[in-house]
C-alpha cells in the first residue's frame, strides 16, 4: 500500500511509469508550519520583548509563590528591628544596621520590606491582570458589536466617544473616594477596594480596545468567508464565536499588554495619592507614598516599590511590542 | 470645513451636557455629608438649616438645574462684567454691569465662589504644565526626526530606548528620585515648588528657573516619550513614498528633502496628538502637582475631594471635560485643515 489510492491503482495494474525527471519531487517538502509557531519565531527575535516577557513571568511567578520561601508576614511589627537598612548597605557603610532576618531592611513600624514588596506585588498584580481582563470584556464586546450589528454602530460608538472625552483619572479619585466606605462595608476593606479599583480602571480604560476591535470586525466581516457561513446559515453569535474572534485576536493580545501596564500604574497611582488600599495592606504605591517623607534617610524604601512598578511596566510594555511585531503578518518573516 | 466645524460645535453641547449630568449623578451617590465636620453639640435642626443654606436639601435634578444656570448663565456674566472693568485688552468698553449679585457656584470649603479660586490656581498650572508642555514638544520632535531617518541605528535604539523608559516609569516614581538626586543629595534645587515667589530681579529668576526645572523635566519626559514615538512612525510612513524619490531624484538636498518634503507631511498626525495631549496634561498633572507640592488645579482638585468639597468637584471635573472635548473638536479641525485629502463634508 502506498499513500494514494491512484498509485495503488498504478501499482495493480502492474504497468508502473517512470515520472518524468522535471516533475519528480527533489526531496521531502517542508512541514506546514503553523501560524503560532511562526509568531514565537518572529518574537524570539526581539530581544527586548523576550526580556520582557520573562521578567514579567519571573515577578508573576515571584509572588505567586513567594509567601511560601518567604514565610515573614508583611504585617507584622518587629519594633525592636524597626529601620534597618538593606543588607547590601553594609558593603559601603559597616556601621548600618543591617541583619539576614530582614534582608532588605525593615521600615518605620518593624515591618519587613521584603515581604511587603511580595504581598505589594501580589495585589498589584492582581489589581493589573483583573482590571485588564475587565477592559478587555467590555472593549472587546462593544467592538465586535459595534462591528457586527450595523444598528448597534452609531450608538455604541457614540458611547465609547463619550467616554474617551471624561477625565480619567480625575473621575477615578472621584469614584474611588466616594464608593469606598458602602464598597468597604459590604465586602470587607481589601476585598471592597479591591473590587472598586479593578471595576474603575476596568469601566475606564476599554476604548481603545473597542475602537480597534471594531475596525478589524468591520474589515472582516465583508470577507468571503464570513460570507460563505452566513449563506450556510450560520447563526450570528455562532459567526463572530468561530470566524470574527479568532480572527481579530492579534490587536486584541497587543491591547491586553498595554491595558495590564496602564492598569498597574493606575493602581499604583491611587494608592500614591492616598485613596487605594487600606493603610495595613501593603501594595508597591502605597510602600512608595509612604516611603517618601523618609527619602532622604532611607532612600532604599522608595527605590525598592519604584523599580519594581518600573521594571514590571517596562517589560510588559516591551512585551507590548515584541508581540505587535510578531504578530503582524507584513512585518513578520522579513 | 466651516458647516462641519460648526456641526460638531453644536454637537459638543449635549455631549457635554450629558458628562456633566453623569459627573452631577455620580456625585449625588456620594455617601459624603457635608455637615460631617460639624460639632455634634449643634442641634439637628440647625444642620439642617445649614444643609438647606449650601442648597443639599432640594431634589437632585433641581440642584443640577441651578448648577448648570449658575455655571451656564451667571458665572459667563461675571466673566464678561471683569472683561469690560478690569482687563487690559476690552477694558475701555463701558463697564456692562451684567452681574447683579446672583448666587455663584460655591466652594464648600471656603465659601467663596470656586471660579475665583480656580482662576488664582491657573497661572501656577499653565507655567509649570504648560512649559513642560513645550519643552516636551521641543525635545520629542528632533529625536523622532533623526531616529526615523536613521531607522535602526544606534541612536534609534537608544532613544526607542529611552522613549520605553519614560513611557513606564511613573511621574510619582521619578518625581521622588530627582528630589532624592538633585534636592537631597546634590543640593542644587529645592524640593518643593514656592509659588509665592515673586520674580523681580536677576536671583529670583535663577531661583524660579531651579524650581521649575525639576517638575517640568518630569512631565516632559512623559510628554517625550509618547511624541518622539509618533513622530518617528509617521516620519518612516513618509520617507519610503514616491514623492520623496522623485524629491530625491530631481536633485534636492537632503536637508531640504528631509526637512521640508517629508517633515511637513509627517507633521499632520503629529500635531493633532499634540493638540489631543493638552487636556489630558492637565488630567496627568494631578500627580506631579502634588509630588512637588504645586498648588494648582491639580492639587485643588484632591484636596477638594479629600474635604468632600462637591461644588468644586464637580466643576473642576466638568472643566477637565470641557477642555478634553474642545481640543478634539481642534484636532479633528486641525486635520482637516492640514491635509487637504480629509474632507469631512
Amino acid at each position: 500500500m502506498t499513500d494514494s489510492p491512484q498509485d495503488d491503482l498504478i501499482l495493480a495494474e502492474g504497468a508502473r511509469v517512470a515520472p518524468i525527471e522535471a516533475l519528480k519531487d527533489k526531496g521531502p517538502m517542508a512541514p506546514p508550519r503553523s501560524k503560532w509557531r511562526d509568531v514565537w519565531e518572529q518574537f524570539r527575535k526581539h530581544k527586548g520583548a523576550m526580556m520582557g516577557a520573562f521578567f514579567l513571568f519571573f515577578i508573576t511567578f515571584g509572588v505567586l509563590i513567594g509567601p511560601y520561601l518567604w514565610t515573614l508576614d508583611p504585617q507584622a511589627l518587629d519594633i525592636r528591628n524597626k529601620d534597618m537598612r538593606p543588607i547590601y548597605t553594609a558593603l559601603w557603610n559597616s556601621e548600618a544596621k543591617v541583619g539576614w532576618n530582614h534582608p532588605l531592611g525593615s521600615d518605620q513600624l518593624g515591618r519587613d520590606n521584603l515581604s511587603q514588596l511580595i504581598a505589594g506585588g501580589r495585589a498589584s498584580m492582581a489589581v493589573g491582570w483583573a482590571a485588564m481582563l475587565l477592559s478587555l470584556l467590555i472593549g472587546t464586546g462593544v467592538g465586535v458589536m459595534a462591528g457586527y450589528f450595523k444598528k448597534l454602530d452609531g450608538p455604541l460608538m457614540r458611547l465609547t466617544d463619550l467616554f474617551l472625552s471624561l477625565p480619567i483619572l480625575p473621575l477615578l479619585l472621584v469614584a474611588v473616594t466616594l464608593f469606598r466606605q458602602p464598597l468597604r462595608a459590604n465586602f470587607g476593606p481589601e476585598g471592597g477596594m479591591f473590587i472598586l479599583i479593578v471595576t474603575v480602571v476596568g469601566i475606564t480604560s476599554w476604548m481603545p480596545t473597542a475602537r480597534i476591535v471594531r475596525g478589524d470586525v468591520l474589515a472582516i466581516k465583508e470577507r468571503e468567508f464570513v460570507l460563505a457561513a452566513r449563506s450556510i446559515g450560520t447563526q450570528p453569535f455562532k459567526i463572530i464565536k468561530r470566524h470574527l474572534l479568532p480572527n481579530v485576536l492579534s490587536p486584541i493580545m497587543v491591547s491586553a499588554t498595554l491595558g495590564l501596564a496602564t492598569a498597574i500604574i493606575t493602581e499604583s497611582a491611587l494608592s500614591f495619592l492616598g485613596v487605594g488600599f487600606p493603610s495595613d495592606f501593603p501594595t508597591w504605591g502605597k510602600m512608595l507614598a509612604d516611603a517618601v517623607a523618609r527619602m532622604e534617610d532611607f532612600p532604599e524604601r522608595v527605590l525598592l516599590p519604584g523599580v519594581a512598578i518600573s521594571l514590571t511596566v517596562l517589560g510588559v510594555n516591551y512585551l507590548g511590542d515584541g508581540l505587535r511585531d510578531a504578530l503582524d503578518p507584513r512585518i513578520r518573516g522579513r | 470645513m466651516l458647516t462641519y466645524a460648526i456641526r460638531r460645535l453644536v454637537l459638543s453641547v449635549p455631549t457635554l451636557l450629558f458628562i456633566s449630568f453623569v459627573i452631577f449623578m455620580l456625585l449625588q451617590l456620594a455617601p459624603g455629608d457635608p455637615m460631617a465636620q460639624v460639632p455634634l453639640t449643634v442641634p439637628p435642626e440647625v444642620k439642617q438649616k445649614m444643609r438647606e443654606a449650601l442648597g443639599v436639601g432640594e431634589p437632585a435634578l433641581v440642584q443640577y438645574w441651578k448648577w448648570l444656570v449658575q455655571v451656564f448663565w451667571t458665572e459667563p456674566k461675571v466673566f464678561i462684567d471683569w472683561l469690560t472693568r478690569d482687563s487690559f485688552l476690552l477694558g475701555w468698553l463701558p463697564d456692562t454691569n451684567l452681574y447683579q449679585g446672583e448666587l455663584r457656584v460655591i466652594s464648600w470649603q471656603t465659601r467663596s465662589p470656586v471660579m475665583d479660586i480656580v482662576l488664582q490656581r491657573i497661572p501656577q498650572t499653565l507655567w509649570v504644565v504648560g512649559l513642560s508642555y513645550v519643552v516636551g514638544v521641543l525635545i520629542a520632535l528632533p529625536i523622532g526626526i533623526y531616529s526615523a531617518y536613521r531607522q535602526y541605528s544606534t541612536f534609534d535604539q537608544a532613544g526607542t530606548f529611552v522613549t520605553m523608559v519614560g513611557f513606564s516609569i511613573p511621574p510619582f516614581f521619578t518625581g521622588p528620585l530627582l528630589i532624592v538626586i538633585f534636592s537631597v543629595y546634590l543640593g542644587w534645587f529645592p524640593s518643593i515648588y514656592d509659588t509665592t515667589h515673586v520674580v523681580n530681579d536677576w536671583e529670583s529668576f535663577k531661583y524660579q528657573l531651579s524650581q521649575m526645572i525639576m517638575p517640568v523635566m518630569v512631565l516632559a519626559l512623559q510628554t517625550t516619550a509618547q511624541l518622539s514615538r509618533y513622530m518617528r512612525a509617521s516620519m518612516l510612513d513618509n520617507l519610503n513614498q514616491d514623492y520623496v524619490r522623485t524629491a530625491r531624484a530631481k536633485g534636492l538636498s537632503e536637508a531640504v528633502v528631509v526637512m521640508v518634503h517629508v517633515l511637513r507631511n509627517s507633521m499632520i498626525p503629529v500635531i493633532t496628538v499634540i493638540a489631543l495631549g493638552v487636556p489630558a496634561i492637565f488630567g496627568g498633572a494631578i500627580i506631579t502637582e502634588n509630588v512637588f507640592k504645586v498648588n494648582g488645579i491639580g492639587q485643588l482638585l484632591i484636596t477638594a475631594l479629600f474635604a468632600n468639597d462637591l461644588p468644586m468637584v464637580m466643576t473642576l471635573t466638568f472643566i477637565f471635560a470641557f477642555l478634553i472635548v474642545m481640543f478634539n473638536l481642534i484636532a479633528d479641525i486641525l486635520y482637516g485643515l492640514l491635509d487637504p485629502r480629509i474632507r469631512y463634508d
